[in-house]
């Protein structure tokens, strides 16, 4: 019976400290862990003035997939990603996903040029203050947050995008 | 009042010296002297190295008055610190064993390392922001008195080998004790070429490209056997052997490097002659005045140890993290100094369970003790002069 | 049923013990006395039996020797880590891929490919010190319960064996049993009677020391681990511009968001003058700094804050912040991290007419919100067509910014002129201006406004107290174990003899010292000391 017991103490005290550290290994190879947001969280709710002064809030897209894209014009992956993303937002406008690309702290001569250039057709949130950049805890750009319809965070990555992909996240987060 | 602090170091430097010699005379084992006579000396020792040790506390707060700050800011001052510790941690370690062996060696080593410190920059310097903290004070005075016990370790611990170490055949063990005693000579070295070149006014000048490729001069006060790394010498003095190699950090890599390869000669060669007067092992030549009792030896290098461990953890983990807290908004950063100061915990951590739980007692633990002592002066030397860090603002 | 081991005494033993927990005697034929001293011949419960896969596991981590072996271990890595700056040191913008490399040749780029460069942050890393912290509580659990048992269980009258193997031991006739015992009391002994046997002991609670600091320790690790749990750790940086306000990231909650004004930003130097650091200043080069600080504001927005809308703000309180002294507030400390003097803010320029130098008005630019169009009144205007907050020509030599910081501004400008209705394009940079060669207007520079800006590290840490209650018990433990020790002194009646003998984990100079004073005011022969396993 003794023996049953120690058994079962040692088991469970070694489960819980491989489970304790590797959770602390998980996490410390996971860049984005902490405090912001990341998969599984509700994304918080945000509101700014796109390019053509128009308020636009997150709210207001719930029931809807939004592809959060945070982005600068001197940032080359951006540059790169930018044609895709109006390419799939064409195609995906209809079926309910969303693509707002918040541009981080530039001046809106500067954004409008690229606008043009691009013809990007979606909202182009300026977060000058870098308000939304804070609170989503945005480090390299080019980074893209993709929302379901209920407002929870699916998937978060700093990768610059392929088309390929970007059609596959549009999937993801159709409704 | 700058004066009065230095003449008074400069006292306590002298009557350092003269009590290692009390010591000396303590343990010269003249037949026909007895207890007496060692009692006798041992007690002049003794008293000389606690007035040395005022005299040196009367440099600290002297300094300490007229720049407005502990005098712990920087190279100079933090070393001579640190020897002050290892007078006072001696004392210490006298009051409870009474050992007059103990003083003939570690005075000298104290007097080594004051002198080693005055060969940085002596200046008052001002305190940049990092550094103005009560911090300063509590943390490296605490860090320093724990490696200045930890240092009476190796102290013992070098005499217990001296003592037991077989001399009558060559081995592995004779020869590391005597690079041992070497890298001491080798201290001498430098203070002996530091002061000679100084004193002759040698001076030479090279002109390199610095990591921002803008040309800077760095000026040798040595003859330049290693040169910068594409230097160009811009007198005809003696030229360089051989350059630097590129990924020694910093525009000075060069001469550090430099008056490192000179302290190593002078100090090979004093140790050669060493050799030639006593036409026998330094060690050997030793082992015959030491008559202390190894287990006593034993003992006092284990107690420095106990007793050393947990202020240096104190002092160099515990109130370093608190001030790292504060002044850079985290404990813990794995900057180099913070990284040898826990490999120095590690070490005396692992000493201690080798000790007390598998019985590692007499010759390895004072290995040991030695091997803790070098890992403490490269942290206090190595990692400021070549690791770059936070710490390097000597 | 586990297996026990009863000792002549009548005690029963754990398997395993070797030596009885009561009475001290050997209970196998080739105990040495002395080395099992130690944790008193008790059985360390991982050597007793060996079974399953757990216990295997269990008994590695057990060992003493497993545990110094992961010290020296970390100690390894931990050192191979300051041979080159680790990637936190860097410069912030260089690749590591490359710069190991460039700067440090082929060890560098070996170094950087084994993962060196973020050794402290690498699983493996982790881990070892995990594997560390696992040795320490199954070590300590493995050794302090069995220890603890036996110094309960120790009884006054110990085996003839046990008293004969001790390293202090001496046989004595005609002894006054009273005596010794008030002698031993007035070294502050606790003196026990039994059978007309004593049993003196001292600092028994030093022998906890070392389960008391490993406890700190696992506080400690347990601590330094919390910290990869989410909301336990803000650590953010923040840039405010002098008289500009901006929301601290990490501190928004329902009740509202923290903002931040930047009212001044100070930087003092020493002066060289000063006659108390006049040698040591004169011997650097540049200045040397006195004082970093920023004077501060801190707000709160109204509760149900929406992330980016305009905030309505409550100031809450000032602060100055310098270098050493973090402003405080709930659980967030700010911290003088960076700063930068001298941004560029506003540019102004004057339009004017090349071939007579007459000007028609001027602009000032707001750099980090320029307007599409200048009106400068009576048909005068300038348009900016393009801006480069950063300036640089790219690899395709097109013009192009670095980032959206405004360190070298550039504008493509468009100039109308009754002259010149559909206007003049010119490329305006800093000590540029561009253009076709056949404008008759350009823009001529006018000024510049700066700004400084103070960078704030934001901090919350939630891990703090239990880093420092670890901190504080391994003070404790430590200190309760290596500046204190077990002394126990035993004294037998044996066969019209008196047997004394005495023990101490460690400082046996202080112990040699209680029995000589022992033999010295008693009639006890001087106890002896038996050759240590050492010599």
């Amino acid at each position: 019976m003794l023996k049953k017991n120690r058994l079962w103490f040692r088991s469970a005290l070694l489960a819980i400290l491989v489970v304790a550290v590797g959770y602390t290994i998980y996490n410390s190879m996971n860049e984005e862990s902490g405090t912001y947001i990341s998969k599984g969280n509700t994304a918080p709710n945000f509101v700014l003035t796109d390019l053509n002064g128009k308020q636009v809030e997150l709210e207001d897209y719930r029931g809807k997939g939004v592809f959060l894209n945070f982005w600068g014009t001197w940032c080359k992956p951006c540059e790169r990603e930018m044609p895709y993303m109006q390419r799939q937002y064409e195609k995906y406008k209809e079926q309910d996903v969303e693509i707002l690309a918040v541009n981080v702290s530039e001046t809106n001569v500067s954004v409008k040029n690229f606008v043009d250039r691009y013809r990007m057709s979606f909202p182009v949130p300026m977060d000058k203050q870098r308000e939304v950049t804070k609170a989503y805890g945005i480090g390299p750009i080019p980074t893209t947050i993709l929302i379901d319809k209920n407002g929870k965070v699916v998937e978060r990555t700093s990768e610059s995008l392929s088309e390929k992909k970007i059609i596959s996240f549009m999937e993801k987060i159709k409704p | 009042m700058a004066e009065i602090s230095s003449t008074l170091l400069y006292s306590a430097f002298i009557i350092y010296l003269f009590s290692t010699l009390f010591f000396a005379m303590s343990i010269s084992d003249k037949k026909g002297k007895d207890a007496v006579h060692t009692k006798k000396w041992g007690k002049i020792g003794f008293i000389s190295s606690c007035v040395g040790f005022a005299a040196q506390l009367g440099y600290f707060i002297t300094r300490w008055m007229a720049s407005g700050h502990a005098p712990v800011s920087n190279l100079f001052e933090f070393t001579t610190f640190f020897g002050m510790m290892m007078v006072l941690a001696f004392i210490i370690l006298y009051i409870i064993y009474r050992t007059n062996g103990l003083g003939v060696f570690a005075m000298p080593i104290a007097v080594l390392v004051i002198a080693y410190a005055s060969m940085f920059p002596r200046d008052i310097s001002p305190l940049i922001p990092a550094l103005q903290s009560d911090w300063l004070k509590i943390h490296v005075t605490t860090a320093a008195l724990g490696e200045g016990i930890l240092a009476i370790s190796f102290v013992s611990g070098l005499i217990y080998l001296i003592r037991t170490v077989d001399q009558t055949v060559s081995s592995k063990k004779t020869l590391w004790l005597e690079i041992i005693l070497y890298s001491l000579i080798a201290v001498v070295g430098f203070i002996f070429v530091s002061v000679g070149f100084k004193g002759a006014g040698y001076e030479t000048t090279f002109e390199m490209m610095d990591d921002n490729n803008q040309a800077v001069k760095v000026v040798y006060d040595m003859p330049a056997i290693a040169g910068p790394s594409n230097g160009e010498q811009l007198d005809d003095s003696f030229g360089s052997l051989f350059s630097t190699p590129s990924w020694m950090n910093g525009v000075d890599a060069s001469v550090k490097l430099n008056t490192f390869i000179w302290s190593l000669l002078a100090g090979g060669i004093l140790y050669g002659l060493l050799r030639l007067i006593l036409r026998k092992r330094i060690a050997a030549a030793l082992q015959t005045k030491v008559k202390m009792k190894p287990d006593l030896l034993d003992e006092i290098s284990y107690r420095a140890v106990a007793i050393g461990f947990p202020i240096f953890t104190l002092g160099a983990l515990i109130f370093a993290m608190i001030w790292a807290q504060q002044a850079w908004s985290r404990f813990w950063g794995w900057d180099p100094k913070e990284v040898w100061a826990l490999i120095t915990f590690l070490f005396y951590a692992a000493f201690l369970h080798l000790r007390l739980s598998r019985g590692w007692h007499g010759e390895k633990s004072a290995w040991l003790c030695v091997l803790g002592f070098w890992i403490i002066t490269f942290n206090l030397i190595a990692v400021n002069l070549v690791l770059v860090g936070l710490h390097s603002y000597a | 049923m586990m297996q026990t081991i009863t000792c002549e005494c009548g005690h029963s033993n754990p398997y395993g013990t070797s030596l009885c927990q009561a009475c001290g005697k050997p209970l196998k034929q080739d105990v040495e006395v002395l080395s099992s001293m130690r944790y008193e011949g008790s059985a360390r419960r991982s050597q007793t039996y060996k079974q399953t896969f757990v216990d295997k596991i269990w008994n590695f981590f057990s060992s003493v020797k497993v545990g110094v072996w992961l010290i020296v271990i970390i100690l390894v890595a931990a050192a191979i880590g300051t041979i080159f700056p680790q990637e936190t040191f860097i410069p912030p913008n260089v690749d590591p891929a490359t710069h190991y490399e460039s700067e440090y040749g082929t060890f560098g780029l070996i170094y950087y490919l084994l993962g060196f460069h973020n050794l402290y942050g690498s699983w493996w890393f982790i881990l070892l010190l995990g594997m560390l912290g696992l040795s320490i509580i199954i070590a300590s659990l493995d050794r302090g319960i069995p220890l603890y048992k036996a110094l309960k269980t120790q009884r006054v009258t110990r085996h003839d064996q046990f008293m004969k193997n001790q390293r202090l031991f001496s046989k004595s006739n005609d002894v006054e049993l009273d005596e010794i015992k008030y002698t031993l009391e007035s070294l502050r002994y606790k003196v026990r009677e039994e059978d007309g046997n004593l049993f003196a002991e001292k600092g028994r609670f030093s022998r906890w020391g070392a389960y008391v600091n490993h406890v700190g320790l696992i506080i400690f690790l347990t601590g330094a681990m919390l910290r990869f749990f989410p909301g336990m750790y803000v650590d953010d940086i923040l840039w405010v511009r002098e008289g500009e306000k901006a929301s601290i990231p990490g501190t928004s909650t329902e009740d509202g968001q923290y903002y931040l004004e930047n009212n001044d930003f100070i930087l003092e130097m020493y002066d060289k003058e000063e006659k108390k650091f006049n040698s040591a200043l004169s011997s650097v080069d540049g200045e040397v700094a006195k004082n970093y600080q920023s004077n501060v504001t801190l707000y709160k927005t109204k509760e149900n804050h929406t992330i980016g809308a305009e905030p309505e703000l409550v100031k809450v309180k000032n602060g100055e912040i310098r270098v050493n002294e973090p402003f405080k507030f709930d659980s967030f400390a700010l911290y003088q991290t960076d700063f930068k003097l001298n941004e560029f803010y506003k540019m102004s320029f004057e339009l004017e007419e090349k071939a007579t130098g007459n000007k028609f008005g001027k602009l000032t630019v707001d750099l980090h919100d320029p307007k599409k169009e200048y009106d400068l009144g009576k048909g005068y205007k300038v348009k900016i067509e393009e801006y480069f907050p950063n300036f640089v020509l790219n690899d395709q030599n097109q013009p192009s910014t670095v980032n959206n910081l405004p360190d070298n501004p550039a504008f493509v400008f468009s100039m109308y002129s009754p002259k010149t209705p559909d206007g003049e394009k010119a490329f305006v940079g800093i000590q540029k201006n561009i253009d076709s060669g056949e404008n008759q207007f350009k823009m001529s520079f006018a000024g510049i406004e700066t700004k400084d800006l103070t960078a704030l590290t934001v901090r919350k840490d939630h891990t703090l107290w239990i880093i420092a209650l670890g901190g504080i018990i391994f003070m404790i433990g430590v200190t309760q174990g290596l500046y204190w020790n077990y002394r126990r002194i035993w004294i037998k009646q044996n066969a019209g003899e008196v047997w004394a003998a005495a023990h101490t984990n460690k400082n046996w100079y202080g112990l040699k010292k209680d029995v000589e004073f022992l033999s010295d005011k008693t009639n006890l022969t001087p106890l002896e000391e038996k050759e240590t396993a050492s010599k």
